[in-house]
């Protein structure tokens, strides 16, 4: 089995591999970047027309006033959970096949949070003033609500971008000082400037050491906290089957839930478009194939317990909404949720069997599919279930919300696609046998 | 302002005279489809027993101006807030719209411009002066007519007279032809509607929630 473990491959080869990626660009990955540069461009100039016209382009009305643009939101800044909270849980724990794994993820978390952290501005019906949600010095001393979840989101986020960039960035320093003598004069110049002078001293790998495990905390932290306050953005407000205790903690299993799911897809793509099958391995397929099925099990229990709990308590307004969910006008999207996030992974990464590298990758898309539904069934029945019964309503999405949430997932691959082609999208040093003696 | 809901006709005067006084737009037949429109007052129907014997319930249903706001602390930019009087005012020009206030709202009576404001001709003509058009993207919400109050309070000030209970009246009271609702000051105890408030005939619209609503319905105890 030594070849499967890719610690074991000589260094000079592991670079060699690694590196390559960075040099090498097929046509068929320029069609990719720009086929889906293309549906970023359709999405922008949908989001063009919303803001010339107003929201009213939207399949927004009254009651149900938030649609896709916050359930996008909730996902992305979920799917965002998939990095920095593995990568750190895995780096303090010192699991040792984490190596291969950690880049891929903490990309994914920045760029995640990059798309994740434009839907509350495209969601406003003023777009263009939405830096009045922040603190800033102005001539009329006016300060934002502090008291508003919507302003505890936009400190959350900020912080959670700031923090996963930095956690990015550290371990990247190593391996950008490696390709410092790249032969691409603008690519030098780049990952010259980029490493910020690493020389690969003693004093400087302690330092880098030491910062990531204090990253490591610190981002852990400030994850399990910003999923907190999205979920607050509902729990708080007094909208039947919103105000909910558990949300806080069901919004972080589920965001980490879709976000193992968005790794193992990418992980599994990247291992096919690079040919990474020497460092990605089935090991670490079943490794994180068996962490999707815990938080689907997870998952099912919060969302178990949520409904539970609303269905005996049987209080008339709540019940509304949960009926709607349940055997109403939500319930295709409720069991198909239900489906794809618990039955699916349940049998096919529970069987030891079936739990091989394509049955991951079919879960993952499913338990994506689902943790959007969920979002979805979190915020629409809700609203158009209001508490006076004569105001409820029903919402039916335009194509111009479907052109912005395609246009998001477009602009997640052509981030992700230039991100490989500019670093190394395995750390290269963690393989490094003693990071001190060698070269 | 106290309702009384036993005297209501079901007419629907009120959210006329709210169009014409408060400059709301008209919203044409596919935006309403889409549930869009913008009656800051509306009259809600409820039916009891089966047809033909079929008894219909009116109930006029406005920003019931609650004392715990729900939609006030959660908007980011305070264009909802408590003004000192105890009026839950918007601001339309700090609304960035977030829709939150609308989404926290339990009666269901804020109301979005989810597009410029139209009015069919003539009927642009007839705007009021003294009530501010929304622009695209703003909320907004019966403001129990503070245009008249303040009117009204401006008026006594210069004629050197207390404000007469009564004096001041929201459009949608003034047209009441069933005299069914009254407006006044609350906060004075010998006020109509301050004792129509206390009587034994008034509830609240979802009083249980806390949200304490300045609007007392008033309906013959079962």
């Amino acid at each position: 089995m030594a070849a499967s473990v890719p610690e074991l491959l000589p260094y000079a080869k592991i670079r060699e591999d690694l590196f390559r990626p960075l040099s090498s660009g097929s046509s068929r990955y320029w069609i990719t970047v720009f086929a889906a540069l293309a549906v970023v461009v359709l999405g922008m100039a949908a989001w063009g027309i919303q803001v010339r016209d107003g929201m009213g382009v939207t399949g927004l009305n009254r009651p149900v006033f938030w649609g896709f643009y916050i359930v996008d939101f909730v996902f992305w800044i979920g799917i965002s959970h998939a990095g920095t909270l593995i990568s750190a849980i895995l780096r303090l724990t010192d699991a040792a096949w984490r190596k291969p794994v950690t880049r891929a993820a903490e990309a994914i978390t920045v760029f995640c949070l990059m798309i994740g952290g434009m839907f509350p501005i495209i969601h406003l019906g003023r777009s263009w003033l939405f830096f009045w949600l922040i603190p800033y010095p102005n001539p009329r001393m006016l300060w934002p609500n502090f008291r508003s979840p919507l302003l505890w989101d936009l400190v959350a986020i900020l912080t959670y971008v700031t923090g996963s960039v930095i956690y990015l960035y550290l371990p990247l320093i190593p391996d950008m000082a490696q390709l410092a003598e790249h032969n691409v004069p603008w690519r030098r110049k780049l990952y010259r400037i980029l490493s910020l002078g690493w020389t690969g001293s003693d004093r400087e790998w302690h330092a880098l050491e030491r910062a990531m495990k204090l990253m490591a905390c610190i981002i852990l932290a400030v994850a399990v906290s910003v999923h907190t306050v999205v979920s607050w953005d509902f729990a708080m407000s007094i909208a039947p089957m919103w105000h909910s205790t558990i949300f806080g903690p069901y919004f972080v299993s589920g965001a980490i839930f879709s976000g193992i799911a968005a790794l193992l897809l990418v992980l599994g793509i990247l291992r096919r478009a690079l040919g990474l099958e020497l460092y990605l391995t089935k090991h670490h397929f079943d490794n994180l194939s068996k962490l999707l099925l815990l938080m689907s099990l997870l998952w099912f229990y919060f969302t178990f317990a949520e409904y539970q709990t609303v269905w005996y308590g049987n209080e008339p307004s709540e019940m509304a909404v949960f009926a709607g969910r349940i055997r109403g006008l939500y319930a295709p999207y409720f069991w198909i949720m239900v489906v794809c996030n618990f039955v699916v992974p349940f049998v096919l990464l529970g069987i030891r069997k079936l739990r091989t590298i394509s049955t991951a990758m079919i879960s993952s898309v499913c338990v994506i599919i689902g943790m959007w539904l969920e979002r979805y069934i979190i915020v629409v029945p809700t609203l158009g279930n209001p508490r006076m019964n004569t105001a409820s309503g029903v919402y039916t999405a335009t194509w111009i919300e479907f052109a912005i949430t395609a246009a998001t997932f477009a602009g997640m691959i052509v981030l992700y696609l230039l991100f490989s082609k500019l670093f190394p999208i395995i750390a290269v040093w963690e393989f490094k046998p003693h990071a001190v003696e060698e070269d | 302002m106290s309702i009384d809901l036993d005297r209501c006709t079901g007419c629907e005067a009120c959210v006329v005279a709210c169009h014409a006084e408060n400059n709301l737009p008209v919203s044409s037949p596919d935006q309403a489809e889409k549930g869009r429109t913008a009656h800051w007052i509306r009259v809600d129907r409820y039916y009891e027993g089966e047809f033909p014997d079929v008894k219909v319930k009116y109930r006029p249903v406005l920003c019931q101006q609650c004392d715990n706001a729900p939609c006030e602390p959660v908007c980011p930019t305070y264009a909802t807030y408590h003004n000192a009087e105890g009026l839950n005012v918007q601001v339309y020009n700090r609304c960035v719209g977030t829709f939150y206030c609308a989404n926290n709202c339990p009666y269901s009576v804020r109301f979005f411009n989810w597009f410029a404001p139209e009015w069919p001709e003539p009927l642009q003509l007839q705007h009021n002066p003294d009530v501010a058009i929304r622009p695209a993207g703003v909320m907004e919400k019966c403001t129990f007519c503070v245009q008249r109050i303040q009117r009204g309070k401006r008026d006594a000030v210069v004629e050197n007279r207390p404000l007469a209970d009564g004096e001041i009246q929201p459009a949608c009271v003034q047209s009441c032809p069933a005299e069914a609702m009254v407006f006044g000051d609350l906060n004075d105890p010998e006020s109509r509607v301050s004792k129509l408030a206390g009587s034994g005939r008034s509830t609240q619209l979802l009083g249980e929630l806390g949200t304490k609503p300045k609007v007392f319905y008033l309906e013959r105890a079962k």
